[in-house]
């Protein structure tokens, strides 16, 4: 129930009033407020601050540590106030959480500060208002990443037990672990850096002999280069073989995509060994070489900065997708544009629109080659056009990358957002749970009402016949775990299940109740006691029971009038017949028990039992009437179990 | 410290807030020029009026103040208070009735008077004054008489609070046959309608009613 609506709570069991007339049952009895106290102000001194508030509105959240008993622990007797030596500045929120129902996250407020202070006074995090969730969440997610980098900083010991493939896995993932580790990076690195520098001069003219032409050095040098190229394939695929071995997951691994440039820088070599010097693949073989310049993407193992931003275009792909789209559009409009126009000139080197489009993509990016010019007045003039709208176009991308970029530090990886889209999606059932808490406490504590309710009917017999010690007893087991509120609301939902003669169950219960409506005057099922459904049933149709119990002592006093009087009532008969699912060991062995042990049932309970022995026939409170018990009231819940 | 205008220091302290909205901020000050800010008239009077103490009716306007700080209730705040008292059923209907009972001068809001006499009607009044209220609630057109639809409209409004799931299964006969009931007891001269002396009649005859009528004694 939240906060402010507690306060309403006699407004709506003054409504209650419209019930009464139209309710054929009598109604519950309603709980008392056994020291009715009034509202007083308590002081709160928080590390020197005082806040005063009312006892009521402390009270509102009995699980807290403020609306609970917890509070005596720090009641100072000299100053009769309560002190906490706590931040006062947090603890504003959590006042202000009693009085407006609401939590809010200050901003300027250290997290996990606010979070041990959360803790200390008993309030789940949870419950923090929507305004200040998402920032609460932003705050908290941040500091556990902080706290995740710390301590892989701190990961660098070696842990025991590893085994060899763990160890190199490691050393491969992460250099700075060992010397090996360290040595094999940089030298897989020197020799990318070889390959790559090889690539390049292979084509670079080399002196050449007097009356000779030019000739690449790759041609002059053939077998230095050859001797290179083969070292370094050599030492890359005995790099992959190692990574492919200490992979501890060997299909991810091969799926990933630095192994799959690992495989196309090497791959090249291969296949021009296996092939032979055939004219007609030569082609296809120089091609190929082309691939070996992929080799110089090994080096992103090497630098974080490639990795983001490979990673950066990867995620912008749409947004490049789309401009490439619109820059499409433009260069086809401009060329078609330009075409048309520079038709009628002659010698145009505009002879067809995909011609055009050298032109356009040149003009656009402001490059301006000059290989290709507009001629006639018309083309100048959409040629200017084009190359001014050009330079708006190619302006686009630029911010998308830069913003997605600086979005890619700040933003969520995507595995974060999906983990946070769980919590959200735990939070809210939390939420919506909580707010029907309020229907399944009150069906949770219909157990426990059954036991206040039988007790205050039985009180007065059982308290005329008992000793002292028995009625303080008696005190304490009235003592309800329930705060004053909910029961009270309790009572209130009570009072409208008699009054309609027919009771709130939850959903599970209700969906098993009406299959098995079929199923009357067969107790074919004996739910098991631990199960909710079971004791719900078990209680529900003990205390319809109690109206039927035709009371064999004359001595029943006066105030059980209102049980007997329902019991000649016509509703009752349709009670009867829904009660057909009892389970007999229960019903036996409550009787067995005597009614000062508080011996637990198989109720999820404890302090039920003494309502269920309470329950069946109120004289069997009476310990004097205990030497007739066995026979009077064995026989009789015989006689109900069978009249089911 | 130099004076400042009271206006200027609001909004300063909203850019500090950094909560301030400028989107929003005057809408609802133009909002809130048209909301009228109700205030009761003094305790002394109120405690003459009723019959709660002056403690009574603090403790009664601040959970009031609390909840409507305007110091009305219009029907909507009523419903939604009203149904957070029932999560599993649909206590709109029951609530509407409530709020007809309650607006006694029938202005489409409940002030902190109406509700406090009408409260110390139900909680303190005479055993007769709590069934007039009860019979003023039925009564839907104010006409005197109860008849069959506005007593199985309020039949409907009760069972509706119980909502879908209840032991035994809620037959849709069910308000009908409890407002056959009803009249059956209640209806002396079987003409279809209860006046108010029927129902005062057959409820001062009945000892369950009696009795829960009692029920109220100790709300507050």
């Amino acid at each position: 129930m939240a906060a402010g609506v507690a306060a309403w709570l006699p407004f709506a069991r003054a409504a209650a009033i419209g019930w009464m007339p139209v309710a054929n049952l009598p109604m519950p009895v309603a709980p008392t407020e056994k020291n009715k106290r009034q509202d007083e102000l308590i002081i709160l001194n928080v590390s020197g601050r005082r806040f005063q508030t009312w006892r009521n509105t402390l009270d509102r959240y009995p699980d807290t540590l403020l609306g609970s008993s917890e509070k005596e622990f720090f009641y100072n007797e000299e100053t009769k106030e309560y002190f906490f030596d706590r931040d006062p500045d947090v603890f504003r929120s959590v006042l202000n959480f009693y009085r407006t129902g609401k939590l809010h996250y200050p901003r300027y407020e250290c997290i996990s500060s606010y979070d041990e202070e959360l803790a200390f006074f008993g309030i789940v995090p949870e419950i923090i208002g929507d305004c200040c969730y998402e920032e609460y969440k932003d705050r908290k997610r941040e500091n556990a990443e902080r706290l995740m980098d710390d301590q892989e900083d701190n990961k660098d010991a070696k842990l025991p037990n590893m085994t060899f493939r763990e160890t190199m896995w490691r050393a491969f993932e992460n250099p700075h672990t060992s010397t090996m580790a360290l040595v094999f990076y940089y030298v897989t690195g020197f020799f990318i850096a070889v390959s790559v520098i090889t690539n390049v001069v292979e084509t670079v003219p080399c002196g050449s002999a007097p009356n000779q032409k030019e000739v690449p050095c790759g041609e002059r040098y053939t077998v230095a280069f050859f001797c290179m190229d083969t070292a370094c394939v050599m030492i890359f695929t005995v790099e992959y073989l190692m990574r492919l071995f200490a992979a501890p997951s060997r299909y991810r691994f091969m799926r990933s995509v630095m192994s799959i440039i690992d495989v196309v820088a090497i791959l090249p070599y291969y296949i021009g060994l296996v092939m032979t010097d055939n004219e007609d693949v030569s082609g296809a073989f120089v091609t190929l070489r082309v691939f070996r310049v992929f080799r110089i993407f090994k080096f992103s193992r090497h630098s974080q900065g490639l990795r983001i931003l490979g990673y950066t275009l990867k995620s912008c792909a749409s947004e490049l997708g789309f401009l490439l789209f619109s820059l499409t559009m433009a260069i086809i409009i401009f060329a078609t544009v330009m075409f048309y126009a520079e038709k009628g000139s002659s010698s145009s080197k505009f002879t067809s629109i995909p011609a055009s489009f050298w032109y356009t993509i040149v003009t656009m990016t402001t490059l301006g080659y000059g290989d290709m010019v507009p001629k006639t007045i018309a083309g100048k003039i959409f040629g200017s056009i084009c190359s001014l709208s050009g330079v708006l176009v190619i302006a686009l991308p630029v911010p998308v990358i830069v913003s997605n970029f600086s979005r890619i530090y700040h933003q969520n990886q995507r595995a974060d957002k999906r983990r946070a889209q769980k919590v959200q999606k735990a939070r809210l059932a939390r939420i919506r749970i909580s707010k029907t808490g309020s229907s399944s406490a009150f069906l949770h504590s219909k157990r426990n009402g059954l036991f206040n309710e039988a007790l205050e009917l039985t009180q007065l017999p059982y308290k005329m016949n008992l000793s002292d010690q028995n009625s303080t007893e008696d005190e304490q087991r009235l003592s309800k775990s329930t705060s004053l509120l909910e029961s009270q609301h309790h009572h209130l939902l009570h009072c409208l299940e008699k009054t309609t003669n027919h009771e709130f169950v939850d959903e599970q219960y209700y969906q098993q109740s009406y299959l098995e409506a079929g199923l009357q005057n067969y107790p074919s099922r004996s739910p098991s006691l631990s199960s909710q459904d079971g004791v719900t049933g078990t209680c529900c149709t003990r205390r319809s029971k109690k109206h039927h119990t035709p009371l064999p002592n004359a001595s029943a006093p006066a105030h059980m009038q209102p049980l007997t009087h329902t019991h000649t009532h016509p509703q009752g008969l349709q009670e009867l017949s829904t009660i057909h699912i009892q389970p007999l060991s229960t019903s036996r062995s409550s009787l067995n028990m005597r009614v000062d042990e508080p011996a637990p049932l198989n109720c999820q309970s404890s302090q039920i039992t003494t309502a269920i022995i309470s329950i069946p026939t109120p004289p069997v409170t009476t310990p004097e009437g205990d030497a007739h018990l066995p026979a009077g009231p064995t026989h009789q819940n015989v006689v109900k179990v069978s009249a089911l | 410290m130099k004076p400042r205008s009271q206006d200027q220091s609001l909004s300063d302290s909203r850019e500090l807030d950094r909560s301030y909205d400028p989107l929003t901020e005057s809408i609802v000050e133009d909002g809130e020029l048209a909301t009228v800010c109700y205030r009761p008239e003094g305790l002394d009077s109120l405690v003459q009026k009723t019959s709660f103490s002056k403690k009574e009716l603090q403790v009664l306007y601040r959970g009031f103040k609390n909840e409507c700080p305007s110091g009305i209730v219009n029907e909507e705040t009523f419903k939604s208070i009203y149904s957070q008292f029932f999560p599993q059923g649909d206590s709109s209907m029951y609530a509407h009735f409530l709020f007809e009972a309650f607006d006694t001068h029938n202005n489409g809001s409940v002030s902190f008077e109406d509700f406090v006499i009408s409260l110390s009607i139900i909680l303190r009044g005479s055993i007769t004054d709590k069934l007039n209220w009860a019979f003023n609630l039925y009564d839907l057109n104010k006409d005197g008489c109860i008849t069959r639809e506005e007593m199985t409209d309020i039949m409907n409004s009760i069972y509706d609070m119980m909502g879908k799931y209840t032991y035994p299964c809620m037959r849709d006969s069910a308000p009908k046959e409890h407002v056959d009931n009803f009249f059956q007891k209640m209806d002396r001269n079987n003409d279809g309608v209860v006046t108010i002396d029927e129902f005062l009649e057959t409820c001062q005859k009945d000892e369950n009613i009696m009795q829960s009528m009692h029920m109220f004694d100790n709300v507050i």
